[in-house]
């Protein structure tokens, strides 16, 4: 494949996928251990109904209303999945049953009452996003990535997810110390000083972040599984937290790029015409990752089972 | 319009489907009921999201086999098989595997949701699959449904719901007590299984008019709902499945009779309107009475420990415990009691002394038990068991200051 | 005359020991729902000393620890650390929680949890040097468990998971220790081997506070006792305060005969 075809339509995409995927898994290591890991699956359901409010508000499909009104839409249902937990002394699973479907049924039943038929605003592009048509028009080939003007016509969405990317990374190489071990031992990081509630907050902040970048790439559903299936993958690796990051990042970048290989080039290898969804693809990818990593991962099971060798 | 629709008056198809809808809602609330308990909830999440691929691959199927692709028992077959296959990986991983059961549900649930993804986008390409309308299953679509469609949905929803009631029994007694149903001799790996299959059956059939991403509303909000009104498992099975039942058949009544009103997210809506009642409002559970409660009992116990310091001429640590003194008019302002504080005062601590009387000794142990700090010893002793301890007590009764 | 409560013990409430006694609880009351577990109990402990406190099960020993240390929100009563606030003497307090609190399947080495202990040091973003390593293994071989410093967590035995806990406080290089229940369910060599180590940290100045359950040990390991039953039943050190009629007061009658039998001969 030449650098001419590869660079503008399949460069871009690739990029953002492997952004996502790892903006996702970062935070996504702790969500794992802590047993949050369906704090992703909430945040990322409520993603609809936020920018179908900040479509109802603004009138346009804008980039930064929607953005707003899906990490509004998160924040709100994190602390009404808390109220409710606290309030009405529910377990947090069920809690969050309640909040997201409420807000999910909330946002479809708004998308259906506005007219919303003559702009692109719908429920599939929500849900599986549309990551293939991130491309990079102003490129020629290798040399655009050294030409400013080509450069400076890079889609916004990548621009987006690489900050966001950076966001990520810092809050969690800032924080390390005290989330590991608010994580490991919260009655003790209580002791030493640490705001372990806050801090907790935090955590599900940035990745509510990272959700609500990612959901105009790969829609809100597979971003579940970045959130999810690379950390879960790597814990079987490893018995070390660095080490389990870093698998993870591996992890994650690999399920982006064969996935959307697997989908863009896939189907021609087998004789089809069409492509199939990359994000579906990348999703299915790193499931496939998880499979092999909890079927031969050297600590895949429970405690001193692993044989250390 | 909307009165018309509640009491069935639009016509064939919706009252069929409204019917469908409660007799669904009762099952699901039922069987939501023995997940919420076992604290699974959120299975059900897993379950739904798994059915995806598996009616992209009965669509495919079919069409492979020369039949038209959009039959709906084909589909929701499909549907079963995959989310039974999801819910074996997410036993798997949780059992198997160290990973907890939350990842698994998270990636079974996005993975399986993914690749149905890639199995609608090669069905949209395929020429049979322009019209295929499997994004209906998404969501939920009841409008302009087939009248067979509407026949085996309502007579599917009430087989489950006789299914849920015949194996009501054993599965309230495996979610209350495992342990028990076990040495009952109750085989409670295969009660599991029932229960989830039950589960997966409600799942399949709201399927088409709930969607698979808001199903597990139905499966979850009833029950949480039941639970502020009682603290009795059948009573959180009754009041669940009426929840869930009411909860669909008003949704589906709205939706049927008003337009741009989606039936799936409507009923949700409408459970959820229950669920914040009860949260408010449960005489019992509820926010409101747990607040007032704990209000309550707060100032009794600021009120009992400031007399008690006031009793032996310890100063008062807290504000809090200060300002409740003086609103009874016990103390002033400075900390120093009142002639009622004192006389409050000494009842407390002679309270307080034959409490810790009858905690030494043990021919008072059932009634020491109900010592909390708060609960007056009239309650526990009869006027001549404490006349008995008083005559234990080695001071003269009254206090002086 | 004044109504004195029913109890016998050496302390009036704490205002003799001093204002910067170690540790001070005024009127601490801890209640989960409606059912106070900790009702209005005041403690002091003076410095130098081993306090075990004592009571039966579900008497409110680790909820009084948890509260007075922050972990759980009272509904009453305040703690004073060296006569000042919980805050401002975090650096000075070291904790051992409960074995069973934590996740021993987290991705970690025993090595770094030590090193957790040395984190008010390192700050945010401080590197951790091989000074600090050194501490750490330090601290590791106190507890006797050096050799075992790169081990996953998850593989070792209780006890050995409880000397880890203890090296971690050590490393912490505090003036005060809470423990509580370091010895439930450890063998035998581990309890030796912890309470070697308390006794040393006590002969150095420290001053050690432990949830106990074992009457039987209280003489042997410990300087004092803090008698609960929901409230404060006796705290004084261990010739005066745990008596018979004292433990029959905080026990009740769980407190079965052949255990007082057993007591009488180790209380001589």
């Amino acid at each position: 494949m030449s650098g001419a075809e590869f660079v503008p339509l399949s460069l871009t995409p690739m990029l953002i996928g492997v952004c996502v995927a790892i903006a996702c898994a970062l935070p996504g290591n702790f969500l794992v251990l802590r047993k949050q890991a369906l704090i992703g699956d909430a945040i990322s359901h409520v993603v609809l109904p936020g920018i179908v409010v900040a479509f109802l508000v603004t009138g346009a499909v804008t980039t930064w209303p929607m953005l707003l009104g899906a990490a509004g839409a998160a924040i709100i249902s994190v602390a009404a999945i808390e109220a409710v937990r606290r309030l009405g002394r529910i377990e947090p699973g069920a809690a969050m049953g309640v909040i997201f479907t409420t807000m999910f049924a909330g946002g479809v039943l708004l998308l259906e009452q506005s007219d919303t038929s003559s702009v692109h605003l719908d429920v599939e592009h929500a849900l599986f996003g549309n990551l293939e048509s991130l491309i990079w028009l102003d490129a020629t080939g290798w040399s655009s990535l050294v030409d400013p003007v080509a450069l400076a016509g890079l889609p916004v969405e990548l621009v987006r997810m690489a900050a966001t990317l950076v966001g990520v990374a810092l809050f969690v190489a800032l924080f390390w110390r005290p989330l590991k071990i608010s994580t490991f031992d919260e009655g003790f990081a209580r002791t030493i000083g640490m705001r372990t509630r806050p801090l907790g907050l935090a955590l599900v902040i940035v990745s509510a972040i990272a959700a609500v970048a990612a959901f105009d790439a790969v829609g809100s559903i597979i971003v579940i599984a970045m959130f999810i299936c690379p950390p879960a993958a790597a814990r079987l690796m490893t018995n070390r937290l660095e080490h389990q990051v870093a698998w993870s990042v591996v992890f994650a970048t690999l399920a982006a790029v064969t996935g959307y290989v697997l989908a863009g080039y896939g189907p021609l290898w087998i004789g089809y015409v069409s492509s199939v969804s990359a994000a579906g693809m990348i999703a299915t990818v790193s499931g496939v990752i998880l499979a092999v990593a909890a079927l031969t991962g050297p600590h895949r099971l429970r405690g001193g089972a692993a044989k250390e060798i | 319009m909307i009165l018309d629709a509640l009491f069935l008056q639009l016509g064939y198809n919706a009252t069929l489907v409204t019917i469908g809808a409660m007799l669904l809602g009762m099952a699901a609330g039922v069987g939501g009921t023995f997940l919420f308990l076992r604290k699974r909830a959120l299975v059900s999440d897993a379950i739904s999201h798994a059915t995806l691929p598996g009616v992209g691959l009965a669509f495919m199927v079919m069409v492979a086999l020369g039949g038209e692709g959009r039959n709906l028992i084909g589909l929701l077959a499909g549907a079963a098989v995959s989310a039974g296959v999801g819910l074996l990986i997410v036993n798997w991983l949780s059992t198997r595997t160290r990973l907890a059961e939350d990842a698994a549900i998270g990636a079974v649930l996005s993975v399986f949701f993914g690749f149905g993804i890639v199995l609608l986008t090669v069905i949209q390409s395929m020429n049979a699959g322009r019209q295929a309308g499997l994004e209906g299953f998404l969501l939920g679509s009841t409008a302009g449904m087939l009248r067979s469609d509407a026949l085996i949905i309502a007579v599917s929803a009430a087989f489950t719901l006789v299914l849920v009631m015949l194996l009501r029994r054993p599965l309230t007694l495996a979610s209350f007590d495992p342990e028990y149903a076990a040495a009952s001799g109750q085989n409670v790996v295969r009660t599991d299984l029932a229960m989830m299959g039950l589960v997966l059956a409600v799942t399949v059939v709201g399927l088409k008019i709930v969607g698979l991403i808001l199903i597990v509303a139905l499966l979850i909000i009833p029950p949480v709902t039941a639970r502020f009104w009682t603290e009795r498992t059948d009573h959180v099975v009754l009041i669940s499945g009426a929840v869930g039942g009411t909860a669909a058949y008003v949704g589906a009544s709205i939706s049927a009779a008003l337009p741009d009103m989606p039936t799936g997210p409507i009923i949700v809506l409408v459970g959820f309107a229950l669920f914040l009642i009860s949260l408010l409002l449960a005489p019992k559970r509820g926010v409101l009475a747990a607040y007032l409660g704990h209000r309550r009992f707060q100032r009794r116990v600021h009120l009992r420990q400031g007399l008690l310091a006031l009793a032996q001429g310890q100063p008062i640590y807290e504000r809090l415990t200060l300002r409740l003194l003086r609103r009874a008019g016990w103390a002033r302002r400075d900390g120093v009691a009142t002639a009622e504080g004192r006389g409050r005062a000494g009842r407390a601590l002679l309270d307080e002394t034959r409490w810790q009387l009858i905690r030494r000794d043990p021919s008072f142990e059932a009634a020491a038990a109900h010592y909390d700090g708060l609960t007056p010893i009239e309650r526990v002793l009869t006027p001549d068991q404490i006349a008995e301890i008083d005559a234990r007590i080695p001071a003269p009764k009254e206090v002086t200051t | 005359m004044t109504l004195q409560l029913a109890t016998k013990d050496g302390s009036d409430a704490g205002t003799e020991v001093g204002r910067d006694a170690p540790l001070q609880i005024k009127g601490m009351t801890v209640s989960y729902g409606q059912k106070p577990a900790v009702f209005s109990v005041d403690m002091t402990v003076p410095a130098g000393a081993m306090t075990a406190i004592i009571g039966p099960n579900g008497a409110g020993k680790s909820t009084l620890l948890k509260a007075a240390l922050g972990i759980l929100k009272p509904l009453a009563g305040q703690t004073l650390v060296f006569g000042r606030t919980l805050a401002e003497s975090r650096d000075r307090i070291a904790y051992v929680p409960q074995r069973a609190s934590v996740d021993w399947d987290f991705p970690t080495r025993v090595i770094d949890v030590v090193l957790m202990g040395l984190y008010p040091k390192l700050g945010l973003l401080g590197r951790v040097r091989a000074s600090h390593r050194a501490a750490a293994t330090a601290c590791l071989s106190r507890v006797g468990m050096e050799d075992f410093a790169t081990r996953q967590i998850g593989q070792l035995s209780g006890g050995q998971q409880q000397r880890v806990f203890l090296a971690r406080a050590l490393a912490q290089d505090a003036d005060l220790y809470l423990l509580d229940e370091p010895f439930a369910g450890v063998d035998a060599a581990t309890e030796k081997a912890i309470i070697a180590v308390l006794k040393a940290l006590r002969d150095a100045g420290k001053t050690v506070v432990a949830v106990h359950h074992d009457l039987s040990t209280v003489p042997e390991y410990f300087d004092r006792v803090f008698l609960i039953n929901t409230r404060k039943v006796a705290e004084g050190p261990v010739e005066e305060a745990f008596t018979i009629e004292n433990l029959q007061a905080a026990y009740g009658g769980r407190l079965a005969t052949a255990q007082v039998d057993q007591l009488n001969g180790t209380l001589g």
